[in-house]
């Protein structure tokens, strides 16, 4: 590697750095993702290739054209999907992405295996030229890894895609799955071990195509039972899993650039992962082998015990409650961004706010499909961030909180998280609306939420629920407000 | 392998806990959909095989590893672009 391509390396990885840095703080995040952007076009600069030639003296041939027609497509689609997918679907949308990108590396990685193994093979082991030889034994590891790891995630980001459109988001399970899994994963580890030290192996790409098969049915099979509810950890995890697969190919390609991306990537994606999970207070284990969303039998059984009964109530009456409060709090959830309702919330917020009503907004980390996704709706709707208050910092003054609106959340405010030690959410961090002077749930029906547990807060004594669609029911509290 | 390389490995690793540690919740969207777009470089690799593919079939499997690369850089960056857009503070009247 030439000290000029070592320089612009160096660049490129500081100018990563800092654009993840920035992004850490709501006034430089945008700026921060440009950074990262520039780091990336800079990298394609010095782009070279495996033995270290640059890519861009090779001549002009067929596969130039399809590298630049192959980006155009790639582009068109990305800004297609970029600019059309609503807010709501955005974690559909950066699983996508990511799986794209698991993709392409478990791609990379098999062409680059593929094309080591060929050249072995057509050499008897004992005439290899030993610098061949080297090569091969140093890159079969990371190449079958990437393979490995990359084709997983692929396969694990569209069924995570699918199950956030609402295709079977229930956890499929059966009896011997964890076994089944495990001999896969056994399987997959065994040729994995034998394919790294049998490259120039007569069967060795049979075996590999076996194992990449193999690899696509485990990313299948190990998503399929993980419930809707904790596909924002699993698009966490897979997306920390293409970084490092982004990484080991950078290995293999001897890239530096894409080494220390994947890697970052890699590494803050494991945190954020873990972040994720000690908001839900579970185990990362418990999220991905538990098939958390099938408690919904047990969760049933459980609401037969529930005392109190669910008030309804009117528009009218919670309009009242609502303008002569001083302080409201409003909890929103996923059903708010389903009926497409955050307008609606920020001009009820504004209406109080013109009548001295203080009004805030509390955000469970979880809520919706993933962390920040209350943020981002809200912020869509021109709701300044400084009314947005997270959880840890409301819950110690909910008792002085005169009406709480529940909009769309179910689990993230579920008493039953703190008082009864069977429900499977026991233990996990909620939003404490049930301690407010008076509780409105706005709800479309009684059905259980997201994880299908019943929701403890409904039979409360200051507790009342206002049916209907979020949307048209935030529409007449606001009428009334103004009427008031 | 070059030591080199390692060390620089195992550094990322350190330096990518480090700048998440402190960011808050309220950003973990966009940060998780702007990591997504930065592991979009394996863009660069797919380049890197399909300017090296032999066989039609490397030529095939490498335009694809082109497409999915592209559609995940370019349609990461901007999506990101897209939800930091609104964070802009609102303007008092």
């Amino acid at each position: 590697m030439s000290s000029t391509v070592a320089l612009i390396f160096i660049g490129v990885a500081v100018l990563f750095i800092v654009g993840i840095k920035l992004l850490s703080s709501p006034k430089t995040a945008r700026a921060g993702n440009l950074v990262a952007a520039a780091g990336m076009f800079v990298a394609l600069l010095a782009l070279h290739g495996p033995e270290g030639r640059s890519i861009w003296t090779l001549g002009w041939s067929l596969n130039y054209a399809l590298i630049v027609v192959g980006i155009l497509v790639g582009l068109a689609v990305g800004a297609a999907g970029a600019y059309s997918v609503k807010m709501t679907a955005m974690p559909q949308m950066v699983a996508l992405f990511n799986g794209l990108g698991g993709g392409a590396a478990a791609l990379v990685a098999s062409l680059e295996f593929l094309r080591l193994a060929r050249a072995a093979e057509r050499v008897p082991a004992m005439f290899l030229d030993p610098a061949l030889a080297n090569r091969l034994s140093a890159l079969a590891g990371p190449l079958l890894f990437a393979t490995l790891i990359g084709s997983l995630s692929f396969a694990g980001s569209i069924i995570a895609y699918l199950k956030l459109q609402g295709k079977f988001e229930k956890p499929h399970t059966f009896p011997g799955q964890h076994y089944l899994n495990g001999l896969v994963l056994l399987l997959i580890l065994s040729l994995g071990g034998w394919l790294t030290f049998e490259v120039a192996n007569r069967s060795a790409i049979a075996a590999f195509l076996v194992m990449f098969a193999l690899a696509l049915f485990f990313g299948v099979a190990m998503v399929l039972p993980i419930g809707g509810a904790d596909m924002p950890v699993v698009i966490s995890l897979l997306n920390s899993f293409t970084g490092l697969a982004v990484a080991a190919d950078g290995f293999g390609l001897d890239n530096l650039a894409m080494i220390v991306a994947g890697t970052l990537v890699g590494s803050s994606g494991t945190l954020l992962t873990l972040l994720m999970c000690k908001a839900m207070n579970r185990p990362v284990t418990n999220v991905l082998f538990g098939a958390f969303g099938s408690g919904g039998a047990t969760g049933a059984a459980a609401a037969g015990g529930i005392a109190g009964t669910v008030k309804p109530i009117q528009a009218d009456e919670v309009a009242l409650l609502l303008a002569y409060a001083q302080r409201v709090v409003v909890v929103p959830g996923y059903g708010m961004a389903v009926a497409q309702a955050q307008h609606q919330v920020r001009e009820l917020a504004e209406e109080l706010g013109k009548r001295g009503v203080e009004v805030q907004f509390a955000i469970h980390p979880v809520a919706g499909r993933m962390p920040g996704h209350m943020n981002v709706l809200l912020a869509e709707a021109n709701v300044p961030y400084d009314q947005l208050v997270e959880m840890e910092q409301i819950n110690p003054s909910m008792d002085r909180v005169d009406v709480c609106l529940v909009i769309g959340a179910n689990d993230v405010v579920n008493p039953a998280a703190r008082e009864d030690k069977s429900s499977p959410i026991y233990g996990m961090p909620v939003i404490e609306a049930d301690r407010c002077k008076a509780t409105i749930v706005l709800k479309r029906s009684m059905a259980a939420g997201f994880a299908g547990i019943e929701n403890h807060l409904f039979y409360k004594d200051n507790t009342r629920m206002l049916f209907g669609d979020a949307k048209a029911s935030l529409n007449a509290l606001i009428a009334a407000v103004k009427a008031n | 392998m070059d030591t080199n390389i390692l060390f620089i490995f195992i550094l990322s690793i350190f330096v990518g806990f480090e700048v998440v540690s402190k960011v808050p919740s309220m950003l973990h969207t966009p940060l998780m959909s702007g990591t997504n777009a930065i592991h979009g470089i394996i863009l660069f690799g797919g380049i890197v095989v399909l300017a090296d593919a032999a066989t039609p079939l490397a030529q095939v499997l490498g335009f694809v590893a082109v497409i999915f690369g592209s559609a995940n850089v370019f349609g990461g960056f901007m999506v990101t672009d897209r939800m930091l857009q609104m964070f802009k503070k609102k303007q008092q009247p």
